[in-house]
């Protein structure tokens, strides 16, 4: 499904810059956070900061809900599940299938080795 | 899309393993993550050349997966794509390639998978996000049970 595709595009495009995963991983200590709050460790503008929680936002990996002035980012897992699943499906097959390619490529470099020294005995 | 890169060091020289990666005859022998068989393995390694894979998961399940062959150079690396053939809701076409190189105990194998439109990606991969990842599953993993397993649908 493309929509499917779309999602995963932007879970990773949003994991990709460092302020943004920095900001994610404080909203994992915490159950959510001003923007403020968000934007203190950085040498950033709240401005840039809420450009990030933007992007966040659109990719699903935050909800923000505002009380008076005051705008809380939260986590929201899902995407970031969808995204796992993915790299792991691939990762399991694969990580699975080259110790099973290992194996047998060994197996045929004994029988290799065994027919070359029986050659070499006649 | 994003990459996986995986290194095996396999005590079997490059042409051993590149045969095992393209003939019929080896593919059967280890496509697939557990013991189910393999019940397809079509190949015709040549640049333009199509191959087409199918085997049983030992939970009964069934997969298909085909490509096309972009580069075959023995016994040195082959580049093709791939992808899953009844996968709807999977991330397309993905480009497969594996690199041989001789070492001492005999070839070190070089896999990797990655996307088309991967650039971006797989920068981000480089500068560490996926251990960021593997911190927030650990997260989840928690929150899901301390919170129940309906908490993450």
């Amino acid at each position: 499904m493309v929509n499917h595709e779309l999602q995963l595009d932007r879970t990773f495009a949003a994991l990709v810059d460092p302020t943004r995963r920095a900001i994610l991983a404080r909203l994992e200590q915490q159950d959510g956070a001003s923007v403020s709050d968000l934007a203190r460790p950085f040498a950033i503008k709240l401005p840039a900061v809420m450009k990030h929680l933007d992007v966040l936002d659109r990719a699903g990996l935050i909800t923000r809900s505002k009380v008076g002035r005051t705008v809380t980012a939260r986590l929201r897992p899902e995407p970031m599940k969808a995204a796992m699943d993915w790299l792991r499906r691939y990762e399991r097959f694969w990580t699975a299938s080259l110790d099973r390619l290992a194996a047998y490529a060994e197996t045929r470099e004994a029988a290799a080795r065994k027919a070359e020294s029986e050659e070499n005995d006649t | 899309m994003t990459s996986l890169t995986l290194v095996r060091r396999i005590a079997a020289r490059p042409a051993i393993v590149f045969d095992a990666l393209i003939t019929p005859e080896g593919i059967s022998r280890w496509w697939g993550p557990d013991d189910g068989p393999v019940l397809l393995a079509e190949t015709d390694p040549r640049v333009g050349g199509k191959y087409r894979c199918r085997f049983r998961m030992q939970d009964g399940g069934e997969y298909e997966s085909f490509g096309e062959y972009l580069e075959v150079s023995p016994p040195e690396r082959v580049v093709m794509t791939w992808r899953w053939a009844d996968d709807a809701e999977g991330p397309g076409e993905m480009l497969v390639t594996i690199e041989l190189r001789p070492v001492a105990e005999g070839t070190e194998l070089t896999f990797t998978q990655s996307g088309f439109q991967d650039e971006p990606t797989r920068l981000g991969h480089e500068r560490g996000w996926s251990g960021s990842l593997d911190k927030l599953e650990r997260h989840f993993a928690e929150q899901r049970v301390a919170k129940g397993a309906d908490h993450v649908a």
